[in-house]
Parts: C-alpha cells; sequence; structure tokens
C-alpha cells in the first residue's frame, strides 16, 4: 500500500515537474499516468500490491468528485440565470458527444474488418 | 444555558477540517446504500445524491463553500492520484489496445472536438455569456484538468468543476440506454465513449457494467485529457470565444 502510493505519487510529481519545466499544456497528473504507463511497459508487468492500491483508489472514483459538485453553491446565481442554456449543454451536448464518439469508433472497426474481409478474397 | 457545550462543541468542529471531511465520506456512503438498494440504477447516481446531502447539510449548518473545502480538500486531492493510477487498468487492455488503435484515434478527435463545439454552440444559442461558455468548453475532461483549461482561457474554474461533475451525472445517468439504443454492443466502444463524454463519473459507472468496458472508459478519459489540453485553446480561439 505505501510502495504502490509512493510509486503513484512520485508518477504525478514527475508529471507536474515535467510540465513546469517544458511548458506542456498537458496537465501534470496526466503526464504521470503516461509515465506510470511507460514504467509498467519497461518493466514487464504490475506488482500486486501496486494493482491493489490503484484498484482501491479507482473503486470509489466516483467519491473523489463530491467536493467539486458541491462548489454550485458558490456559483448559484449564474446557474439560475443562465440555466437553459447550461441544462441544454449538459443534457443535449453530453448525449451528442457520446453518440457521436462511439458512433465513430464502431463505424470505424466495421470498416476495418470489411477491408481486412475484402483482402482475402 | 444547557445548550452552551453543545455550542462550544460546533464552534469547535466546524473550525476543524475533519467535520466535513467525514461529512463527506458519510454522505457518500449513504448515497452508495441508497444506489445499492435501488438494485443500481443509474438514475439513483451517487455523486448526485451525496452532493445533494452535503448542499442541504450547508445549507441547514450555514456553513460557507470554503469553510466545507477546507475539509474536503483530501478527497479533491485524490483526484491527481487516481488519474495516474489509470494507468493500471490501461496496462491490462495493452493487447486490445494495439488492435484498436486506429478507432480509438478517430473516436478520439472526433468525441473531443464534438464535446467542446456541442457545449459551446448549445450554450450560446440559449444565451450564456462568455465566462459561462469558457467554463462549458472543457466539461467532457476530467476535473483537475479542465479546471486547468478554464483557468488558462479566462474562464471560472470553479464553474467547470460543477459543470464537469453534472456532465459526469448526466453520461452516467443516460449514457448505458443511449449506447443500447444506438445498437453499440462491445464493451470496448460502450467504455470508449463514455469515458470520453463523462470522464472518472462515467468511468465509475463503466466499472459497474464490466473489467473492459471500465478500463477502455479509464483509457478514453486519459486521452481526451492529454488531447483536450491540446486542441481546445486554438479550437475556441478559432471560433474566436477567446483572443489571441
Amino acid at each position: 500500500m505505501l510502495e504502490a502510493l509512493t510509486l503513484i505519487l512520485s508518477c504525478q510529481l514527475a508529471g507536474e515537474v515535467l510540465v513546469l519545466v517544458s511548458g506542456l499544456p498537458v496537465p501534470g497528473p496526466v503526464l504521470g499516468m503516461l509515465l506510470l504507463l511507460a514504467w509498467l511497459v519497461l518493466r514487464g508487468g504490475v506488482s500486486e500490491r501496486v494493482a491493489q492500491t490503484a484498484d482501491t483508489l479507482l473503486g470509489h472514483l466516483s467519491l473523489l468528485f463530491v467536493p467539486a459538485g458541491v462548489g454550485v453553491l458558490v456559483h448559484w446565481e449564474r446557474v439560475r440565470d443562465q440555466w437553459p442554456a447550461i441544462a441544454a449543454a449538459l443534457v443535449l451536448g453530453t448525449l451528442i458527444t457520446l453518440a457521436v464518439t462511439a458512433v465513430t469508433m464502431a463505424g470505424m472497426q466495421r470498416l476495418l474488418a470489411w477491408r481486412r474481409g475484402g483482402s482475402h478474397d | 444555558m444547557t445548550d452552551a457545550p453543545l455550542t462550544q462543541i460546533w464552534v469547535y468542529l466546524a473550525a476543524s477540517p475533519l467535520l466535513w471531511l467525514t461529512a463527506t465520506l458519510v454522505c457518500y456512503l449513504i448515497a452508495l446504500k441508497i444506489y445499492r438498494l435501488g438494485r443500481e440504477n443509474a438514475l439513483l447516481n451517487p455523486v448526485a445524491i451525496a452532493v445533494g446531502l452535503l448542499i442541504a447539510l450547508l445549507q441547514l449548518t450555514g456553513t460557507p463553500y470554503q469553510t466545507y473545502f477546507d475539509g474536503a480538500q483530501f478527497v479533491h486531492f485524490l483526484l491527481g492520484p487516481a488519474t495516474v493510477a489509470l494507468a493500471i487498468p490501461l496496462y491490462r487492455q495493452r493487447e486490445r489496445l494495439k488492435t484498436l488503435a486506429l478507432p480509438i484515434l478517430a473516436a478520439l478527435l472526433a468525441g473531443v472536438t464534438t464535446a467542446a463545439l456541442s457545449a459551446v454552440a448549445l450554450g450560446a444559442l440559449f444565451g450564456a455569456d462568455t465566462k459561462t461558455l469558457i467554463s462549458l468548453a472543457p466539461k467532457s475532461v476530467t476535473a483537475p484538468v479542465a479546471m486547468g483549461i478554464s483557468e488558462k482561457l479566462g474562464g471560472l474554474p470553479s464553474l467547470t468543476a460543477v459543470l464537469v461533475v453534472s456532465t459526469g451525472i448526466v453520461g452516467a445517468v443516460l449514457g448505458t440506454g443511449l449506447l443500447r439504443l444506438l445498437r453499440i454492443r462491445d464493451d470496448a466502444v460502450k467504455g470508449f465513449a463514455m469515458g470520453l463524454t463523462s470522464h472518472g463519473i462515467g468511468t465509475a459507472r463503466a466499472f459497474q457494467v464490466s473489467p473492459v468496458m471500465g478500463a477502455f472508459s479509464g483509457l478514453a478519459m486519459a486521452l481526451s485529457a492529454f488531447v483536450t489540453a491540446l486542441l481546445l485553446p486554438p479550437l475556441l480561439r478559432w471560433i474566436g470565444l477567446v483572443g489571441d
């Protein structure tokens, strides 16, 4: 648990430092994730302890969003005044994005399978 | 004067981060219990219920958000390490990743562009001001990333955080239904679409459906955070929402 947490935090720290040094417009934790992935690939496996800690952290991922969600209190007036725009963007925008992403990925998969199948003839 | 000790206890507790940290965990566990009692029905989203309970508590006790956040920041902080930890489910899916590289790339670019443009266009159509529009643009990306982007472009980072959480809840509540309607059956595709649209909250929902769906949702969340951070500034400049 402690080793795994240290590994994860070290990757995040390295990611944050890399962002500061390089000026990349990418957030530190995202770079940290890529660093951890690279480390796992180089090492050729995940140790049981690291896997367990990661699974615990990710198993309660939704909890981590609660404090930010309560922040709606601070923006109550803005949300009340512009609620039709915010509601439209939230509901319709989200559904459109979900559909476009899923259909693009499924379509590409089918296209590739079809081309692969075609080349056998 | 009988309530004097009680008031003293309250004054002491209200000043320490312990109270609201504990309250956050308790409200989340209650929300989780409700969600499980409702047979994990997507409508009973645990984040939405927990946020509702906490808002009610803060209003009842007259506690300002800043006081609440002094305690809750310890939970909020874990978003960063959790993002890093996504490397593990990704690593486990490495074989499928190789075979799906091209469809993933196409879906990623289409999804990230659609997420930002649909949010800004719909917001503008219904009369949101520029600050709200910029805050809406990165709403499909995981919270720490979206807040950073919003701040850089002149939006309101804390409003973005709220919009990010709401987007996550909407996607988690309506997502599985929409995917069924679209007849998408591959868990990899379902997960990828869910994670791209609804980041960590969608990923949490996806992990409950299947480990494959969860892993691909996590992958989409990570990739879209990366690509949105790179693409959103020029995209918003191109449509004239932010200056040079």
